[in-house]
């Protein structure tokens, strides 16, 4: 299915949040939404992705 | 010195994590300056992993970790970056930024109340960028916050306090909360200014990571504050419009 992952429309086999982290490997230290809310980390196994979803993975960034 | 829910700093100086010409100069800007907390952020994370190895570095650097929700506009968007720094950083501390004006990076202060009263109900510690407004001040106290941050100046501006007389207000109308002058810092003078004031804290991160020398003025800063702590402990006099002799009169050999 095609989701669109920070920003760019990316074509993905996984079915869920935790599938597309190890798919695409993401390191583990990240956060994660989809369509604009948060799925915190133990939810991420059971949270099944659908064609069109926008999903954000965030990780820790310089700030002031 | 004031306790930050519950936590004591080691110095009063805050400094931010960005635009620092270099991994390896921010950590030495850290370590040289004795900085006890260090602002983050959250941002997509990258091919390679960029974010993990910033992680491990402010990780080992053992200071405690305030993240931001710097780039927010609306509640909505604060309060979910919030819960997801709260899961990556593994603090309930947050820097609540909502942003109200594109030029001036001033905080929408309507929706900085309301982004607050829903963080604290979930049980983050807020740490509000504010303006020096008294009312929204009392707001945000009531919203359930202990801390409270207003700007000097506007963000990266370097302008020192552009509003001193309603920042010795503030600190006159909240004596026991701790106040932590955030933003518009450009030189070691503006962070004492700050202190001299009675303020507990000083936030700030262009004025140092800008400068030619970061390690050399996150020092200077960090002298700074202590120099204007001191001060402001010592009971300053009062400034006056004309002179007084500092050397006795009395005694005075008559010789014209």
């Amino acid at each position: 299915m095609k989701i669109v992952l920070n920003g760019e429309t990316t074509e993905i086999r996984a079915e869920t949040l935790s599938d597309l982290l190890a798919e695409c490997e993401f390191p583990g230290r990240v956060a994660t939404a989809v369509n604009e809310e948060f799925v915190p980390a133990p939810l991420r196994n059971g949270h099944r992705l659908k064609d069109g979803d926008r999903v954000e993975v965030l990780a820790p960034m310089q700030g002031g | 010195m004031k306790r930050f829910y519950g936590t004591e700093l080691p110095n009063p100086l805050m400094l931010g994590t960005a635009q620092y010409p270099s991994p390896a100069i921010l950590e030495r800007t850290f370590r040289e300056s004795g900085a006890g907390v260090a602002t983050v952020s959250l941002r997509r994370e990258g091919a390679g992993g960029a974010g993990q190895t910033f992680w491990a570095m402010i990780r080992d650097l053992g200071v405690q970790v305030l993240p931001n929700t710097a780039g927010c506009h609306t509640v909505k968007e604060a309060v979910t970056t919030a819960h997801m720094a709260r899961e990556v950083f593994g603090t309930p501390w947050i820097k609540l930024e909502v942003i109200g004006h594109t030029d001036s990076l001033q905080p929408d202060v309507f929706q900085l109340v309301e982004a607050a009263r829903i963080l604290t109900g979930e049980g983050f510690q807020v740490f509000p960028y504010t303006t020096e407004d008294l009312v929204v001040g009392e707001r945000l106290l009531a919203a359930g916050c202990e801390v409270l941050m207003p700007w000097g100046a506007p963000i990266g501006s370097g302008r020192g306090l552009s509003n001193e007389y309603a920042l010795r207000a503030m600190r006159a109308e909240f004596p026991d909360v701790p106040l932590v002058v955030d933003a518009g810092i450009g030189l070691p003078s503006h962070a004492a200014h700050a202190m001299e004031l009675g303020y507990d804290a000083v936030l700030l991160n262009t004025a140092v990571a800008r400068a030619g020398d970061p390690v050399a003025m996150a020092r200077a800063m960090a002298l700074a504050v202590e120099a204007g702590q001191l001060a402001h402990r010592a009971d300053p006099i009062e400034p006056r419009d004309m002179a007084t002799p500092s050397t006795p009169v009395i005694g005075k050999a008559f010789l014209s």
